[in-house]
C-alpha cells in the first residue's frame, strides 16, 4: 500500500514535473569577467539606470571604462566579505566539537571528536557529488556576486496553475558547465551552512552511536536531505515562491538558516536520539532520569564562545554583500540574542534549580544565536534581545520536556537549542519583522513585514516553513535510521558502551593518561 | 619507627607540608585519593538532575618518623589541616617494621 502511494506520487512527479532551462550563461573560472560596468546600475540610490549607462557610456568612454573598475571592485567587496565570514563558519566546526566533547564523558571524548571531526570531510565530499546541485542548481545566480547565473537549472512541477520548485540539477562535481568564480563562492559559503546541519545529530545520538552508521549517515543528510529544504527556501524552490504564488508575505523567509540549517539538524537529532535510545543508566527502572555530567566544562565553554565568534559569519555573511550595510544591524542583533538567551537561562535556572547551571547557561547563549538566525536582517534591537529572552527560556522547558516527559536522552540538548528554537526563530520572523528591510525579498516588491508590524501573511509563510521541515526532515530521518538500523546497527555493543567508545570505535583513547599502559618502552 | 597516615583536604596540602619541613621533617609522599567518611559525599545538580558525589577527593600524606617525633608530627598535621569543618579527615600511626635506603644499604632510623 505504501509502496503503491509512493509509485504513484513518483509518477505524478514524472508527468507533472520539467526542468526549466533558460538560455545557457557562461561559466567564468578565471573571474576577470565578473564584476563590470553591469553592477554599478542600480548598486545605490542615485546610481545610474541601465538607459543611462548605455547613453552615456557614448559620449563619455573613460567613464564607462571606470564603471567597469568600480563595479568589479563592488563585487570583489561582496566576495572578500562573504569568503571571509564563510571561513569563520567552518570554525564552528571547530566550536561543535569542543561543546559536544566537553558536555559527554571522557571515555568517549576521543569518539565523539573524531565524528565533529569526520563529518566535516564527509559532509563536503557529500555535498560536492551532488547536494549542492539539488540545493543551489535552480537558484538563477547571485546578484551581489555578479554572476552564478549558470546555476540555471530548477525541477518544477506544475500542480493546480502554480509552479513548484523542488531541486536544482546543475552543479554536480562543480562541473557540467558551473566552473565560475560565483558559482565556488556560493559553494564554499553554503557547504560550511549545510555541515553545521550535519553535525548537530553527532550531538544528541553521543556516546553509544556506532561509527560506521554515522558514516553513512553524514551521506545521507548532506546528499539528499539538506539539500532538498534548503532549495525549497534558498535555491528557489516552492517555500521561497508562497509569496508570488499565493500572496503569503515574502514567501518562507529564513535570512541564515533558523529552520534551513537549525531545525534541519535538530529534528534529524530528535529522530537520531529516538531511534538509538538512551544511553546505559540513564534513565531508572521507575523512568526518573539520572545525570551523566559531562567531562570537562570548560572545554564545552569554550567550544560555545567559539560558535558565538563564528555566528557572526553566519548571519552577517548571509547578506551575501559586503555592501550592504545592514550587516552590521545584522551582526548587533545576533550578539544581543546571545546575550538576552544566556541570561534568561540563567534566571530561570537559578530560580527554578537553586544553581545558575553552566551548562544550561551555555545552551541558553545558543538558544538565543539560533532563533536570531532567521529574523537577525529584519528586526531591530529590542526584538533580537525579546527573541533570545524566549529563546533562553523555551531552551530550559524543552530540555526538561525531552528528558522527563518524552524519555529521550540527548546528552548536550541539541534538540532544544536547534530544532526548537529553530523553529522559534523563524516563527518570530513573522512576528517582529519591522518592514525595515527586505526590500525584494524572494522577487516580491516592499520589505519584509511581520505580524506585529501589519502583515499577518507573513507570519502564515513561517507557518507553513515550520511545519513543512518538521514533517519532511523528522519524518524521512526516522524512516533512513529505521532502516539504517536494519544493515548497519546504530547502536555499539553494551558491553563497549560501558567501558567506552574509544577504544573499540576510533582506536585511539582521548587521553591515554588517565590509563595504565607502557608508553615509554 | 612510626608510619604517620594522614587523610586531608586537598586545599591542605602546602600548609601540612610547610609546617611539617619547618619542623624538620625531611621527606613525605603524597597521594591524590578519593573516600568517604561520616560526612558521606555530597549532592550536585546537572542540567536539572541531582547526583551524588559519594567518594569526595583528599590527598594522602605518608610519613615515617622516629618514635619520640611521632607526637610532634601529630600536633603538626593536626594544627596545619584544621578547620574545624566536617570532611577535615583523620591520622592513622603504624608502626613501622624497617626501612631501608636502597642507595646505600642503611637500615632503622639512619634511613629515615
Amino acid at each position: 500500500m505504501k509502496k503503491n502511494i509512493l509509485f504513484f506520487l513518483l509518477i505524478i512527479i514524472m508527468m507533472y514535473g520539467s526542468v526549466s532551462m533558460a538560455a545557457d550563461p557562461v561559466a567564468d573560472p578565471s573571474g576577470v569577467n565578473t564584476g563590470t560596468a553591469a553592477d554599478v546600475v542600480g548598486a545605490t540610490a542615485g546610481a545610474p539606470t541601465a538607459d543611462d549607462m548605455a547613453a552615456m557610456s557614448q559620449a563619455e568612454p573613460l567613464a564607462g571604462k571606470l564603471a567597469d573598475v568600480i563595479g568589479h571592485n563592488r563585487i570583489a567587496i561582496n566576495f572578500v566579505w562573504v569568503m571571509i565570514c564563510g571561513f569563520l563558519v567552518m570554525f564552528m566546526q571547530a566550536g561543535f566539537s569542543l561543546a559536544e566533547t566537553g558536555f559527554t564523558r571522557a571515555k568517549n571524548a576521543g569518539h565523539t571528536m573524531a565524528m565533529n571531526f569526520m563529518i566535516y570531510a564527509i559532509g563536503m565530499l557529500g555535498y560536492w557529488i551532488c547536494g549542492f546541485a539539488i540545493q543551489m542548481g535552480g537558484v538563477g545566480g547571485v546578484a551581489s556576486f555578479g554572476g552564478g547565473t549558470v546555476l540555471n537549472s530548477e525541477f518544477v512541477i506544475n500542480l493546480f496553475g502554480y509552479d513548484f520548485g523542488l531541486f536544482g540539477t546543475k552543479g554536480f562535481f562543480l562541473s557540467g558547465g558551473t566552473y565560475d568564480v560565483a558559482v565556488y563562492a556560493i559553494f564554499l559559503f553554503q557547504m560550511v551552512f549545510m555541515d553545521t546541519t550535519a553535525t548537530i545529530p553527532t550531538g544528541s545520538m553521543a556516546e553509544r552511536w556506532t561509527f560506521k552508521s554515522f558514516v553513512v549517515y553524514g551521506f545521507f543528510i548532506t546528499m539528499l536531505v539538506y539539500p532538498l529544504y534548503a532549495n525549497w527556501v534558498w535555491g528557489g524552490g516552492w517555500l521561497s515562491q508562497l509569496g508570488k504564488n499565493f500572496g503569503l508575505g515574502h514567501g518562507h523567509v529564513d535570512f541564515a538558516g533558523s529552520s534551513v540549517v537549525h531545525m534541519t539538524g535538530g529534528f534529524a537529532a530528535l529522530a537520531g536520539a529516538m531511534v538509538l535510545g538512551p544511553r546505559l543508566g540513564k534513565f531508572r527502572s521507575d523512568g526518573r532520569p539520572n545525570a551523566i555530567p559531562g567531562h570537562h566544562i570548560p572545554m564545552a565553554l569554550t567550544g560555545c564562545f567559539i560558535l558565538a565568534f563564528g555566528w557572526f559569519g553566519f548571519n552577517a555573511g548571509s547578506t551575501l554583500a559586503g555592501g550592504d550595510l545592514r550587516l552590521a544591524v545584522v551582526a548587533t542583533n545576533t550578539m544581543l540574542a546571545s546575550a538576552a538567551g544566556a541570561f534568561a537561562a540563567m534566571i530561570y535556572m537559578w530560580n527554578v534549580y537553586g544553581k545558575p547551571d553552566i551548562s544550561m547557561i551555555a545552551n541558553g547563549f545558543l538558544a538565543g544565536l539560533v532563533a536570531i538566525t532567521a529574523p537577525c536582517a529584519f528586526v531591530n534591537s529590542i526584538s533580537a534581545v525579546i527573541i533570545g529572552a524566549v529563546a533562553g527560556i523555551l531552551l530550559c522547558i524543552s530540555v526538561f520536556f525531552v528528558e522527563r516527559v518524552m524519555k529521550v536522552d540527548d546528552p548536550v540538548g541539541a534538540f532544544s537549542v536547534h530544532g526548537v528554537n529553530g523553529a522559534w526563530g523563524v516563527l518570530a520572523l513573522g512576528l517582529f519583522a519591522d518592514g525595515t528591510y527586505g526590500e525584494g525579498f524572494n522577487g516580491i516588491a516592499g520589505t519584509v513585514k511581520g505580524l506585529f508590524f501589519g502583515d499577518s501573511t507573513q507570519f502564515f509563510a513561517q507557518v507553513i516553513g515550520t511545519v513543512t521541515n518538521i514533517i519532511f526532515v523528522f519524518v524521512i530521518m526516522y524512516v533512513f535510521f529505521k532502516v539504517l538500523d536494519k544493515f548497519v546497527p546504530l547502536r555499539v555493543p553494551a558491553e563497549m558502551e560501558l567501558e567506552g567508545l574509544d577504544q573499540f570505535e576510533v582506536g585511539v583513547i582521548a587521553y591515554p593518561e588517565f590509563h595504565l599502559n607502557k608508553t615509554h618502552r | 619507627m612510626k608510619m604517620i597516615l594522614g587523610v586531608i583536604k586537598p586545599f591542605k596540602v602546602d600548609d601540612v607540608k610547610d609546617a611539617l619541613t619547618s619542623i624538620n621533617i625531611n621527606g613525605m609522599t603524597i597521594s591524590e585519593v578519593k573516600g568517604f567518611g561520616r560526612q558521606k559525599g555530597h549532592k550536585e545538580i546537572y542540567r536539572g538532575t541531582e547526583y551524588q558525589t559519594d567518594f569526595v577527593p583528599k590527598v594522602e600524606i605518608k610519613i615515617a618518623v622516629a618514635d619520640d617525633q611521632a607526637d610532634e608530627v601529630i600536633q603538626t598535621i593536626i594544627n596545619a589541616a584544621k578547620t574545624g569543618k566536617i570532611g577535615d579527615g583523620k591520622i592513622f600511626i603504624l608502626p613501622i617494621e624497617d626501612v631501608i635506603r636502597i642507595r646505600t644499604g642503611e637500615k632503622g632510623e639512619a634511613a629515615i
